[in-house]
């Protein structure tokens, strides 16, 4: 690889090669800008972040599939049969959406907010199994559109020409959804809802049904996304994840509940990726991520959106901290001892999961500290947890470190990144807070991921030994459960001191707090860094537990995990993670070896959501709280 | 409210009923002493187009060994398991097989960080594991343990096979296009190290590193062709491959360039591509309906009769891995003590559709090899035509290389 190979030889950097590159961008602007429509209309509206986007928008892809074929043979191949089974396509995943809002969505929408995102993230365990059982586990090619096979030639260059209609597709139905927001009753309702719920409901509009038709619109836009790119590739069953992280992108980048900021946000990341890919390949992973964090730290409400209204959606009202009674420290404590008489009763896989059960306990913990009582929702905690488990597994493959001292070294290294993400984040709040907390995430998990010769890529570092006096299981899960109970009762203690009373002060009415002479802003640093550092204690822990570390530790999914089981747990709760974790991890490692276990926790999930929608924990205070000595003010 | 609470309530109790059922009915049982049991850990949801053949080809084999008498009059009992494609998953998997089945023998596993994570731990709890199907080179080189095997050809392997042909091509300016992973990577860097080698005039002119799974296709056939190469060397593979053949042939990337592409000639990959598989590309591959050899002929017969659908790579991955098993449990004389298992593993040679075949003691490689030839269109299907068998022995890493590479270990 000599010097003059790896800048590329623009000599076809004519005009022709410019505009087909150009031109090249907006066409994969096309079906991102659709599905983000879509996200950004049902979240201005109803506030739901609707994790199960991605799965309507692979299911437009399967059911397009499937009409194709089925109009082809019915009314022939012509160009009637593809459109309109296109179109029926999006129709279809557009009454998913609606049956998913009326059935699922509807029962919890006077939980917490953004409870609603651990249903939608059942939704899209059911739907991938469905799919998985409808369509078969092959990737399936497209069908071509008729006519629009080969390419078109601009000035010599090639251009495929179904690119034509995907450039075409962004302006018309961003042209449609304006008439239909400007010039229907639908639409001023829905721009109405979008700024101000409460008002609208006050004025005697319907919202269910405004709720309904607004997650039937934003469905079908996904679906049609789907659809329409299927001549361009096909359906698979990794499509819903692979989608969704671009389009929260796009959204965001655009602006929360605008659909012109979206359309912007997706034309400029189409030309982004477009150039990078050329100018600089290696950058396919991040650009993305970059874009996002630049854009949000330059405008904090993206292209065109604009600040969240204070006080409008709904108050995360937790009941004041008192002091615990002794009744449940009396109940905490047998928890505890219980926990260490384990190895007496507990098989050693018992152990081998209920460490990993501690472990996520602690991190969701430390999540909680700064979702709950911080009152901002980090998307991108991964890169903490993630982050103290690289450091002690960097440390030991660079350092030969011992492992005491590598768990010792894990959170400081994890709150020094969390020092460093949050200075940027928390002058955000609300959604733009969660994604910049995802695009930094994702920043960090791209230079882990692409940084091979450091830190081993995709491979990971391997060889993680424990020191001989845990080398044996029973031994670390005294560890873990040293380190974990340690670290909940110090993040408890931590959010019943001043500290904590500050932060709560800072969420609930940031200009009285700053009157009392809070500085909110770094409270809130201050938590964020805190969170960080125990998530990193979790980490290294995780990594000495597994005895290797791989990027996966600090990919989105990781990061979701935690949020669920917050939420899951209930999240107006301090014992909520723990709850949520232990459920949740729980309950999927007893379905995993069932056939359909995604669909079978999937509906779990969802199952319990409706009947807990305070979460478990909020579930077990209002029901039993009486019994140790506490009661719920806020119950019914 | 309350009814329609109760009405949901009733589902979600028998989903937690058949949770505890599952958690508790599958703990060691009776039988345990009368069968060896084999821990299978696969990406069964994450990457189902490859694991549910190579589930089949695993129970085929045990079906086949079982019918005989099993080994030392001990049945073999498959024990499978989803990883969900995380490494940390499979670790919590894999110590669910080993300390609740009662599991002394790992093996499946699909991706090759989960495939890394395994073999560590198989290192760390001192079990047997044998890699079905990772690539990765390092699963046998730079992290390799003396209680890890691998059965596939490895990417360096493979990059080998396609490198043989494609110095004779006259093509001077390369270009490549891998996924931006370490699969990708290592396969990009043993192509480009072979082929410098041997033919120094070759001149590199761009690397496209698409995210897998998450091809921008258009960019990326723009970006080749803006570096005017003679030939590509192609990595991507799945629904990648299928956005870069169509947006590639619909810009007219591949008229007058050679393209040399790892595995796009197994049915995993190209039948997905119907009628728009690409033509005259050299790839390996697996041509499973031309294959004559008898002995191969007669297992593909059972296979179709036993399951009605034709193999996949996955298919011979999964049962060549169960027969290798059953020859070290031959010799072991049915016992799983892992010492014993080693030594056998290391000296046995196993007969199968393939061949005889054997893993070299040096690196613990199985010298399984993979099919070499050019696609083509017939009836409308993609296969290969002028292909051959690339035994695997032939194209083992050199010893020098093991050497260098993989942790000193007896």
């Amino acid at each position: 690889m000599g010097p003059h190979s790896s800048p590329r030889h623009l000599d076809k950097t004519t005009l022709g090669f410019f505009l087909v590159q150009v031109l090249t961008g907006l066409s994969s602007a096309a079906s991102l800008f659709l599905v983000a429509a879509g996200l950004s209309l049902i979240f201005g509206v109803t506030r739901v972040v609707n994790f199960a986007h991605g799965s309507f928008y692979m299911l437009g892809a399967y059911f397009g599939l499937t009409l194709v074929a089925l109009f082809g043979d019915w009314f022939g191949r012509g160009h009637l049969s593809f459109w309109s089974a296109i179109l029926c396509a999006a129709l279809v995943v557009g009454a998913i959406g609606a049956l998913v809002e009326m059935t699922i969505l509807r029962r919890i929408y006077r939980s917490p907010e953004l409870f609603q995102l651990v249903a939608t993230f059942g939704v899209i365990l059911v739907i991938q199994d469905l799919a998985l059982w409808g369509w078969g586990p092959e990737d399936k090619l497209g069908p071509r559109a008729p006519d629009l096979r080969g390419a078109v030639f601009i000035l010599g260059q090639p251009l495929p020409r179904y690119d034509l209609v995907l450039i075409a597709a962004g302006p018309v139905v961003l042209g449609l959804l304006w008439l239909l927001l400007n010039r229907t009753r639908f639409g001023i309702l829905v721009r109405a809802a979008t700024i101000d719920r409460e008002m609208v409901g006050a004025l005697g509009v319907n919202q269910a049904w405004l709720f309904t038709g607004v997650f039937f619109l934003g469905s079908f836009l996904a679906g049609l996304g789907g659809a329409l790119q299927l001549p361009k590739g096909g359906a698979d069953l990794l499509m819903d994840f692979t989608v969704l992280a671009g389009a929260f992108v796009v959204v965001v980048v655009g602006g929360m509940g605008s659909i012109t900021g979206a359309f912007l946000a997706a034309v400029l990341i189409g030309q982004l990726q477009a150039w990078g890919v050329l100018l600089l390949p290696q950058s396919t992973l991040v650009m993305m991520f970059l874009v996002m964090a630049v854009v949000l730290v330059v405008r904090p409400f993206g292209l065109l959106g604009r600040p969240e209204l204070v006080g409008h959606g709904r108050q995360m009202l937790d009941d004041p901290l008192r002091p615990t009674s002794w009744r449940f420290k009396g109940l905490v404590l047998l928890l505890v001892l219980g926990l260490a008489a384990a190895p007496l009763y507990l098989g050693t896989y018992g152990l081998v999961l209920l460490i990993d059960i501690l472990i996520l306990a602690l991190f969701a913990t430390a999540l909680h500290a700064i979702i709950g009582p911080g009152g901002l929702v980090s998307f991108g905690h991964a890169a903490f947890f993630g982050g103290g488990a690289y450091a002690a597994a960097l440390l030991v493959k660079y350092a030969g470190t011992p492992m005491a001292l590598n768990l010792v070294l894990a959170p400081p290294a994890a709150a020094l990144l969390a020092i460093v993400i949050g200075w940027f984040c928390v002058r955000l709040s609300g959604v733009y807070f969660a994604m910049l907390t995802l695009a930094f995430a994702q920043i960090v998990w791209s230079v882990v991921f692409q940084w091979g010769e450091v830190t081993g890529g995709d491979d990971g570092i391997l060889g993680l030994w424990r020191a001989p006096w845990v080398r044996g299981r029973i031994a670390y899960y005294y560890l873990v459960l040293g380190c974990c109970v340690a670290g909940i009762l110090a993040l408890r203690h931590g959010l019943s001191s001043p500290f904590g009373y500050a932060l709560r002060a800072g969420r609930d009415s940031p200009l009285r707090a700053e009157a009392i002479g809070i500085d909110v802003r770094r409270q809130q640093w201050a938590a964020f860094t805190l969170s960080g550092a125990f998530a990193g204690l979790a980490g290294g822990l995780y990594a000495y537990s597994k005895g290797s570390v791989f990027p996966n530790e600090m990919a989105i999914v990781r990061s979701f995990d935690g949020i669920i089981m917050v939420f899951f747990g209930g999240v107006q709760h301090l014992s909520g993670p723990l709850a949520g974790a232990a459920a949740l991890t729980w309950l999927k490692d007893s379905l995993l070896r069932l056939e359909m276990w995604r669909l079978l926790l999937g509906l779990a999930v969802i199952a319990i959501v409706i009947l807990f929608p305070q979460g478990i924990a909020g579930f077990l205070k209002q029901r039993f709280g009486r019994f140790v000595g506490i009661r719920s003010e806020l119950s019914s | 409210m309350t009814t329609r609470r109760h009405l949901i309530g009733l589902p979600i109790a028998s989903l937690f009923a058949a949770a505890l059922v599952g958690a508790t009915s599958l703990g060691p049982t009776s039988l345990a002493a009368e069968t060896i049991k084999i821990g299978d850990i696969n990406s069964y949801t994450r990457m189902a187009q490859h694991t549910e053949h190579a589930k089949r080809g695993m129970e085929m084999a045990i079906a086949e060994i079982n019918d005989t008498g099993g080994i030392g009059g001990k049945m073999i009992e498959l024990i499978s398991r989803d990883d969900a494609g995380e490494p940390g998953e499979a670790i919590r998997v894999a110590e669910e097989l080993v300390t609740r089945e009662g599991v002394s023998i790992l093996t499946g596993t699909t991706l090759s960080n989960v495939g890394l994570a395994v073999a560590s731990f198989a290192e760390q709890n001192q079990v047997l594991y044998l890699a079905a199907e990772p690539l990765a080179d390092a699963v046998t080189l730079q992290s390799g343990n003396r209680y890890t095997f691998r059965l596939r050809p490895s990417t360096y392997m493979q990059a080998a096979m396609l490198a043989e042909l494609a110095v004779d091509n006259p093509a001077v300016r390369w270009a490549t296009i891998a996924p931006n992973y370490a699969y990708g990577q290592e396969a990009v860097a043993a192509f480009k190290a072979i082929m410098s080698e041997k033919r120094p005039d070759i001149e590199w002119v761009g690397e496209q590193w698409p995210a897998l799974f998450n091809i921008d296709a258009g960019a990326e056939v723009q970006a080749l062709s803006a570096a005017e190469p003679d030939a590509i060397f192609n990595v991507t593979f799945g629904a990648d491959l299928a956005r870069f053949v169509r947006e590639g042939a619909d810009r007219g990337l591949f008229e007058n360039t050679f393209v040399a592409s790892l595995l796009t000639g197994e049915p995993e990959y190209i039948d997905p591509l119907e009628d728009e598989a690409p033509v005259d590309w050299l790839v390996t591959g697996y041509p499973w309906d031309i294959i004559d050899d008898p002995a191969y002929v007669e297992w593909l017969d059972a296979y179709r009769a036993r399951f009605d659908d034709y193999p996949r790579i996955g298919s011979i991955v999964g049962y060549n891995a169960i027969l290798a098993l059953g020859a070290a449990l031959e010799v072991t004389g049915g016992s799983t003590d892992v010492e014993a298992l080693i030594e056998a593993m290391r000296t046995i040679t196993f007969d199968t559709p393939q061949g005889e075949l054997e893993f070299r003691a040096i690196d613990h490689q199985a010298t399984l090899g993979a099919w070499v030839g050019y696609t083509t269109l017939i009836d409308g299907r993609g296969t290969m035509r002028d292909w051959y068998y690339a035994p695997g022995a032939d194209y083992l890493p050199p010893e020098e290389m093991v050497a260098r590479l993989r942790p000193a270990s007896d």
